[in-house]
């Protein structure tokens, strides 16, 4: 059962992890606070499940709780349009394929190894720590929380994206690009494996 | 909550997107990292767009990343499962035909 205990601890850690972001936030900035603390842990714990879970779907699974997160962080960022959006393509549409590309590949639960993972955890963040405390003794933070909130418009990103002097190239490119993309994989994943190169065969390729 | 808290959330999540990326050994851990990475890009687009200025430039950034992730999962997917029917493997380092 010695899984069972890593399992227990990793998931109580996480649990006061995401109480005291909570707490923090309430203590510096009020309920709103409290509510970036909420989607905060909310985020990081998912991408933290999805390293340390072993079965490939339980880790997909704890994605949703990070793009779910990531809404709920738009939303106090006042772009309530991107929230939705959000929810909608990531949860709705790239979770499932993810979700559909792991069901039709074998399962492999020996894969995670906790001394590969825990090291490449620990020298990514030490890493950013280094170039964060370099770029945190360079930035002058105070600037910027002075200016008043922006709030955003589906209204105002309509005419952003087909104003001549706005966005319209870059929403016709994105257009074409999405067209170009679900019609190549719709090909690429359509082909029968008879059309593919015999690897058995002597001197196939 | 000021900027610079949120682009600590974003640096940690995309801290946690290469370390999926470098640690698991599977393509479908390597796309999750990807989607993570481009969140944590996301949350700094709107984030720094929030607290610097009116424009509406990072907000549409982050909209045409989105469009972006859903055209790179559809086309990723689609490569993964031929990868899995032609190698019958999902690990990135067992795909290794040009090195025959």
């Amino acid at each position: 059962m010695d899984l069972r205990k890593q399992q227990i601890a990793f998931y109580t850690a996480l649990l006061f992890g995401a109480l005291a972001a909570m707490g923090w936030g309430l203590k510096t900035a009020g309920i709103q606070g409290a509510m970036f603390g909420f989607f905060a842990s909310f985020t990081l714990g998912g991408g933290l499940m999805c390293i340390w879970e072993r079965s490939v779907v339980r880790s997909a699974f704890s994605l949703m709780a990070t793009f779910c997160g990531v809404a709920g962080l738009f939303i106090l960022l006042g772009h309530d349009f991107l929230a939705m959006a959000q929810i909608l393509i990531y949860v709705g549409g790239i979770l499932v394929l993810i979700l559909f590309g792991v069901m039709l590949t074998p399962p492999d639960l020996n894969e995670r190894q906790l001394p590969r993972v825990g090291l490449g955890v620990v020298a990514v963040v030490g890493a950013l720590a280094f170039v964060g405390a370099k770029v945190a003794a360079v930035v002058n933070w105070a600037q910027a929380e002075t200016l008043p909130p922006a709030e955003t418009k589906a209204e105002q990103i309509g005419a952003a994206f087909l104003r001549a002097d706005g966005y319209v190239i870059a929403f016709e490119l994105a257009a074409v690009l999405l067209t170009v993309a679900l019609v190549a994989a719709v090909y690429i994943a359509r082909r029968k494996p008879s059309d593919l190169i015999d690897l058995t065969e002597e001197g196939g390729y | 909550m000021g900027l610079e808290a949120y682009v600590v959330v974003a640096t940690i999540l995309f801290g946690l997107g290469i370390a999926c990326l470098i640690t698991r050994r599977n393509v479908i851990y390597v796309l999750m990292g990807i989607e993570m990475i481009l969140n944590s890009a996301n949350i700094n687009f709107v984030a720094f767009n929030r607290f610097n200025g009116d424009g509406m430039d990072g907000r549409m950034f982050a909209i045409f990343v989105i469009i972006l992730a859903a055209a790179e999962a559809a086309v990723a997917l689609g490569i993964v499962l031929n990868v899995f029917q032609l190698f019958g493997t999902v690990k990135p380092s067992d795909v290794d035909l040009l090195r025959e």
